[in-house]
């Protein structure tokens, strides 16, 4: 069932439009269909929350809107500039230039502490924030030396995600970015997300398993079986200090 | 610094082991390469400077005698350019204060100047005045080893009778670049002696007023040598010329000529080996690095980061430990290279070492050590740049796996779990571990190279001096004698046994291939003088036809039964056609057989000799040869005892020495790749072997897993070794064969044994450092880290 795209209610700019967006993925005999047609825009400074069942594509597409990966089928747009069918120099620049990742599996480099897995970002951005202060901005300003070794998932994925915010990116895609995390911890990490959101205007994905966090959003998209099965718009965005679970 | 470069420096350091490993296996390429091409570059500039300053001869001969006035019609030769009679004498001396006799060669100047070919580089002093009777220039190393210097007194024995002669100069000369007695074949600087002295001195001491008895010539630029050897051939026939030769049969510059080929083998063998190796072990670590940073690859590029930014990084990391390989390859070799080149100028001796800017040699290194790690990488890069960003961030998927035997079998079923997990990562990995095998057996291949190179070279000198020469002494003759001077031979004090042999110089000519040598005529099974063929077994001369060295014979392209044409070089020219009856096997020098009394009808004489071989007493040997020299028509003593223990010296000196390097490069190439592939092999498991340890196994079990793998991996490897080293030890034999000497084709079971020990320790060593990471493996690290 797909239902037609809720209208935003104040006319805002698109920022990501995809249409018809599908995924294969071969494995010898095997064909998994990850996406199967999604129709989706996003607009400017928008925070959105993705929920779906294991398996359901969430990542998959986050990583295709993020330039990581290319659709098998379907067309994409990030604003004026076509993000399917182009090279692969284009998307890397795309991704350069406009978009900040939390991923799934936080993805440190072990070789490099929690301050040099931001300045990796921060090296190569335009206008970044310094790392220590991004650092500060999770709460980890204490533990800047410190290697992935050393820090505890939760603080991994705090890490992870001062590094994607480092650098003041147009577009933010977090793939379960509490998925590690205690409430506690979780919320304060949903506060730094939703600050961005708010000062520098990013617009915003987020992947979570959790039901809750879908109250912090402007809109909440549900993938079932690789297609968009249900969204809608929150008449007011939840402060993450409200949210419990 | 940018934050990639300091992932570079870390994961650098976190692969000391590995870095260290493959850094010393580029050093010894590079260390090898630095130190063959700079001798290589060192002798034959200083070769080609000295005979260039100092005009060495193109065209050389001896004769009997034959007056002076013939030198004018041998400068009418067509082609020839310039012509220097002199006179040349065999001596003998003695060294106040050394006992053993000296033996030397006197040559005579023209009068109180250079002549004009062969000059002489003076180090100190000057030549003789003019109309100098008594002044002696005398060569260098002969002068250093007996601290002589000028103004010193040497009494020298010049047909018999005594003459002192006072030392006017210390000189060098092109023609004696490697100075050896005409019978030797290594220099002995204390007991042989080239001195020159004024021409009508010499001439007056040695009967050979207005006359010489060799002559040396230099030949037109585009004249044919060969043309003006036949005219000279021609014109000194009459006066007993046995035929003259170009350079090539100068001793001097043969052994230079050989050693510049050695080199030349030298420096494309080892660092090829070396540097082959190494891009091996690179090409696996990289491999590896790259398949364990496929998250942070996917990660460094989902940043922004684009493909050319990580061919960098990972071009760099090569390039890194290529950096420290070549710079301490570069220090080893400046150091070893000196070493180097400190023997060779003891063998060789130029009045300056010419040495190149080692800058070019060091870029080239580098560049051959770059090139080599290159090609070693470039898949890997390829491959991490190539990468798709999204694919490589999920977790690794769990292998595949397919039932085998070991399912289906009653022998798989009861094999222990842990070697089930050994077998199937072995078979899983079919490609990596027969490049493990290779890499090991390649390894191992080059110590058994090494080990082969120790036992050859004295299975060389065993075999020259036990099969062949089983004299101790040999006697030559002024000319050849009658064949009764044996028995005056037995007779002197403390000979057990002395055989006669005939010596003709000929020419030997097969089509257009021509070569110089010596027929000896030998009893038919002669005692002293062994004949032995491949498998070391005597021969036995048949009535008529020739046996020669088998190389001599690959030379000539002659087979056994064979016809080829022989000009006789003394008395009378004669050309004849002999049949090759067979060849023999020697590791040192070229030779022809015949019998003795072939030899001597052959030259239409009665039984004579031009030298005997003595077995003789050692305690009594100062008393036999103290006769000896004395004996009117003895021109000289080869004490063969002697020039074994020299050679062996010499052997120890150069070969050996390399050798050792070369064995302990080879050993620690195996430890490197042994070390190296177990270390990727422990990586690669951590996780694996944390779960079983969580799951219960005991640290023996998890430490069989992979120790167990490093075992089998070592045992499969040691037949490729001994395969592959095989095929090496017999390329180099074939590199190494000259015609001074040749390098067996002979592995002792001890050298088999040897590999295979070098690869087993490199292992244990290897798996003792492993087990003390196996001690210390975090279950809880290892288990929560993805990578
Ligand atoms: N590289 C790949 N190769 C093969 N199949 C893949 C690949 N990546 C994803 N898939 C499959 O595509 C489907 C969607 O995967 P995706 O990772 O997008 O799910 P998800 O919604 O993020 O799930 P989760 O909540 O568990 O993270 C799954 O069935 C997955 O197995
Ligand atoms: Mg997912």
């Amino acid at each position: 069932m797909v239902t037609a795209p809720v209208q935003p209610s104040t006319k805002r700019e698109v920022v990501f439009s995809a249409r018809g967006i599908s995924k294969v993925y071969r494995m010898g005999e095997v064909t998994i269909h990850a996406l199967r047609g999604v129709d989706l825009d996003l607009y400017a400074g928008e925070l959105v929350v993705m929920l779906g069942a294991s398996g359901s594509g969430k990542s998959t597409l986050l990583n295709i809107m993020g330039g990581l990966d290319s659709a098998s089928e379907g067309t994409l747009r990030y604003r004026d500039q076509a993000l399917s069918g182009v090279s692969d120099r284009e998307l890397t620049r795309f991704r350069r230039e406009h978009v900040g990742f939390v991923f799934q599996f936080y993805n440190m480099i072990p070789s490099l502490t929690a301050r040099e897995n931001i300045a990796i970002v921060t090296d190569i951005a335009d206008n970044p924030m310094r790392p220590e202060e991004a650092l500060d901005l999770v709460g980890l300003a204490d533990r800047m030396d410190h290697f992935p070794s050393q820090l505890s998932g939760g603080e991994q994925q705090r890490v992870a995600i001062a590094r994607a915010i480092a650098k003041r990116p147009a577009v933010l895609l977090c793939d379960e970015p509490t998925g590690a995390l205690d409430s506690k911890t979780g919320i304060k990490v949903l506060q730094v997300i939703e600050h961005i959101n708010e000062e520098i205007g990013t617009t915003t994905a987020i992947i979570t398993h959790n039901e809750v966090i879908g109250r912090m959003a402007d809109r909440v998209i549900r993938l079932k079986d690789g297609r968009v099965d249900e969204e809608h718009r929150n008449d007011r965005r939840a402060d993450p200090a409200e949210l419990k679970w | 610094m940018l934050t990639l470069h300091r992932k570079l420096l870390r994961d650098l350091a976190g692969l000391k082991g590995q870095v260290a490993a493959i850094a010393v296996v580029i050093a010894g390429g590079v260390m090898t390469l630095m130190i063959s091409v700079t001798s290589l570059d060192a002798i034959r500039l200083s070769m080609d400077r000295f005979y260039a300053t100092h005009q060495l001869g193109d065209v050389f001969a001896s004769v009997n005698r034959a007056p002076e006035v013939i030198a004018e019609r041998l400068r009418e030769i067509p082609g020839i350019n310039l012509v220097e009679t002199r006179v040349v004498a065999p001596v003998r001396l003695e060294v106040p204060g050394f006992d053993d006799p000296v033996r030397g060669t006197l040559l005579s100047v023209p009068d109180g100047r250079q002549p004009s070919l062969n000059r002489l580089h003076l180090v100190a002093g000057s030549l003789p005045e003019s109309g100098r009777a008594n002044q002696v220039v005398v060569s260098e190393p002969f002068a250093e080893a007996h601290g002589l210097g000028m103004g010193d007194r040497l009494r020298v024995i010049i047909r018999g009778r005594y003459e002192t002669l006072v030392i006017s100069g210390i000189a060098l000369s092109p023609e004696f670049i490697y100075q050896v007695a005409p019978t030797d074949l290594l220099p002995d600087y204390e007991r042989y002696a080239v001195m020159w002295m004024n021409r009508r001195a010499l001439g007056n001491a040695f009967a050979m007023d207005g006359a010489f008895n060799s002559v040396v010539a230099s030949v037109q630029a585009g004249a044919s040598t060969a043309s003006v050897i036949e005219h000279l051939d021609r014109l000194l026939a009459p006066y007993g010329g046995i035929g003259a030769h170009d350079r090539e049969d100068l001793m001097s510059h043969r052994i230079l000529q050989e050693e510049i080929a050695q080199l030349r083998v030298m420096a494309v063998v080892l660092p090829g080996v070396f540097l082959g190796v190494s891009a091996f072990l690179l090409s696996v670590l990289m491999g590896r690095i790259v398949n364990t940073q496929r998250q942070q690859i996917a990660v460094i590029k989902a940043f922004g980061y684009d493909d050319r930014d990580l061919a960098v990084h990972y071009a760099l990391l090569t390039g890194l430990m290529v950096a420290v390989g070549v710079a301490l390859g570069i220090a080893l070799g400046s150091i070893t290279g000196d070493l180097m080149a400190a023997l060779y100028a003891e063998y060789f001796r130029f009045p300056e070492t010419v040495t190149r800017l080692q800058l070019r040699v060091v870029v080239l290194a580098a560049l051959v050590a770059a090139f080599a790690a290159g090609l070693g990488t470039f898949r890997s890069v390829a491959a991490a740049v190539r990468l798709p960003p999204a694919q490589a961030m999920r977790p690794p998927a769990p292998e595949q796996f397919r039932q085998g035997w070991m399912d289906r079998t009653a022998a798989g079923q009861w094999l222990a779990q842990t070697t089930r997990i050994i077998l199937r990562n072995l078979s899983r990995h079919r490609l990596k571990s027969a490049m493990t095998i290779t890499g090991i057996g390649l390894s191992g291949a080059l110590l058994l190279l090494g080990s082969y190179q120790f036992n050859a070279v004295t299975h060389m000198i065993d075999t020259q001096y036990r099969k062949v020469l089983k004299m101790d002494t040999h006697v030559t003759f002024i000319e050849p004698t009658s064949a009764h001077v044996l028995a005056e031979l037995r007779a002197l004090p403390g000979v057990h046994y002395a055989e006669g042999y005939r010596s003709v110089p000929v020419r030997l000519r097969n089509g257009h291939l021509s070569e110089r040598n010596a027929i000896e005529g030998l009893p038919a099974s002669p005692q002293l003088r062994g004949l032995v063929d491949r498998s070391l077994r005597p021969i036995e001369l048949p009535a008529d036809g020739l046996f020669m060295t088998d190389f001599l014979a690959d030379q000539l392209e002659l087979r056994p039964g064979d016809r080829v044409l022989v000009e006789i070089m003394e008395g009378r020219r004669r050309v004849l056609e002999m049949t090759l009856a067979g060849t023999v096997d020697e590791p040192l020098g070229l030779g022809t057989y015949m019998r003795l009394d072939a030899l001597n009808a052959l030259m239409r004489e009665g039984p004579a000799i031009t030298g005997a071989w003595l077995l003789s007493d050692p305690d009594r040997r100062d008393a036999l040869y103290a006769r000896l020299w004395d004996a009117p028509r003895v021109a000289g003593i080869g004490m063969i005892s002697q020039a074994e223990d020299g050679l062996r010296q010499y052997m120890e000196d150069t070969v050996l020495v390399l050798m050792s390097i070369l064995l302990l490069l080879a050993g620690s190439i195996t430890f490197a790749l042994v070390y190296n592939n177990a270390r990727i092999a422990f990586a690669e498991r951590a996780r694996e072997l944390a779960t079983l340890r969580v799951l219960g196994f005991t640290r023996a079990q998890v430490g069989w897993v992979l120790i167990g793998e490093i075992a089998l991996l070592t045992l499969l490897a040691l037949p490729v070794a001994w395969l592959l080293g095989t095929l090496f030890a017999w390329l180099l034999s074939l590199a190494f064969s000259m015609d001074m000497i040749r390098i067996p084709f002979h592995i002792t079971h001890q050298s088999y044994a040897f590999a295979a020990a070098g690869v087993l320790v490199a292992s244990l060593l290897s798996v003792v450092l492993i087990a003390r990471r196996l001690r210390h493996l975090d279950m809880v690290a290892a288990l929560k880290s993805i990578e």
